[in-house]
């Protein structure tokens, strides 16, 4: 029996979501935002979950650098081995996917399970 | 992630007990930490800091890379008086995230249809207090306007050493519940940690602009607690 009740899914909380989607059979991976630097959007330990078929709940910046993050977890889904990312606006990846806020993060992806 | 590190992780969140996630940024694993569970060495004195201060962060301890993650019971508002200010004070913070109950023992103003989708209580503040009682995560707000309803819980909230403990009503009106409460029995000190006038000196006029002050004033509370209690927004004046 989970612990987690319909209302507390409802509220958008991403590990409670994580647990749902694993049970219900799904492939998840899990980011968290492990390290921040300037003005990050989003504080340190916090998750953005994602299944396999590309589905996400939470975040890890104010909606820069989600995408990429998604589209990293489905590496990490495939391969199983975790990823440490980083994100800045000295990197050209960063500029190219918007983290223009002037922060810097590190964000951290496993696969769960 | 072990998912079930992570089922456990979010029992212990649903519990309101304090857990840190301690993961190994160098292999992956991680492991769940709760309060109280001795670790030895510099990884342990690191986790301890982590429980203290709440916040998360990487750490190098013993020669590695770990991730801890604090994960510390979400804040909870009891607000007593299921009053107009109420009504206005309940959405926000729900969006704000705090873990809500509301307690008027006038059942004509505790009804689901002022409250819906709400813990609401129409009894009196002891009876829920015994069921549930208040901890150190926890905020009080007294609004009722009623000293038979307010004092008991105000008194409550205090022993429990609750974050935030707001009371309404004028100078006036606090001087005279100063005066009960410390008839009760509850000392001077303890007196003074009570928010009265209640809420932020915004110039809130009418019961949403309260709500606000009141909601800003608890954040504050919340985000500064343990923190030196000088300086800061409390200087001021107060709202209502």
């Amino acid at each position: 029996m989970s612990s987690v009740s319909k209302a507390e899914e409802i509220s958008g909380d991403p590990l409670l979501i994580a647990e749902n989607w694993i049970e219900a059979g799904k492939d998840v991976a899990i980011a968290t935002v492990v390290e921040t630097w300037g003005s990050a959007p989003r504080p340190t330990g916090s998750h953005l979950v994602i299944d396999g078929e590309g589905n996400f709940e939470g975040s890890v910046s104010g909606g820069c650098v989600e995408g990429a993050v998604v589209s990293e977890a489905m590496d990490v889904l495939s391969e199983g081995k975790p990823r440490l990312l980083e994100f800045g606006v000295a990197d050209e990846t960063a500029w190219r996917v918007g983290l223009s806020c002037g922060g810097k993060i590190k964000v951290y992806v496993e696969r769960l399970g | 992630m072990d998912p079930l590190v992570l089922k456990r992780l979010n029992v212990e969140r649903h519990a309101r007990r304090a857990a840190v996630l301690v993961t190994d940024l160098g292999d992956g694993r991680d492991q769940l930490v709760r309060e109280g569970d001795k670790i030895t060495g510099e990884l342990g004195a690191a986790i301890e800091q982590v429980f203290k201060s709440g916040k998360s962060g990487t750490i190098e301890a013993d020669g590695r890379s770990y991730f801890l993650n604090a994960h510390l019971p979400p804040p909870r508002l009891m607000i007593i008086g299921a009053v107009h200010i109420c009504q206005s004070l309940v959405p926000m913070a729900k969006q704000v995230g705090f873990d809500l109950t509301i307690v008027d023992p006038r059942g004509a103003f505790a009804t689901e249809e002022r409250f819906p989708d709400t813990q609401l209580y129409a009894d009196w503040p002891e009876d829920v207090l015994a069921d549930h009682p208040l901890d150190a995560y926890s905020a009080l707000v007294a609004i009722t306007h009623d000293p038979k309803i307010d004092d008991l819980p105000l008194k409550a909230a205090l022993d429990a050493g609750c974050f935030y403990i707001g009371a309404l009503g004028s100078r006036k009106t606090h001087a005279k519940r100063v005066e009960r409460l410390a008839a009760m029995g509850v000392s001077q000190n303890a007196i003074e940690e009570i928010r009265a006038p209640i809420g932020l000196n915004i110039g809130a006029s009418n019961p949403a602009e309260i709500a606000v002050a009141i909601m800003a004033e608890i954040i504050d509370a919340f985000r500064s607690r343990g923190l030196s209690k000088s300086g800061g927004v409390h200087q001021g004046g107060k709202a209502a």
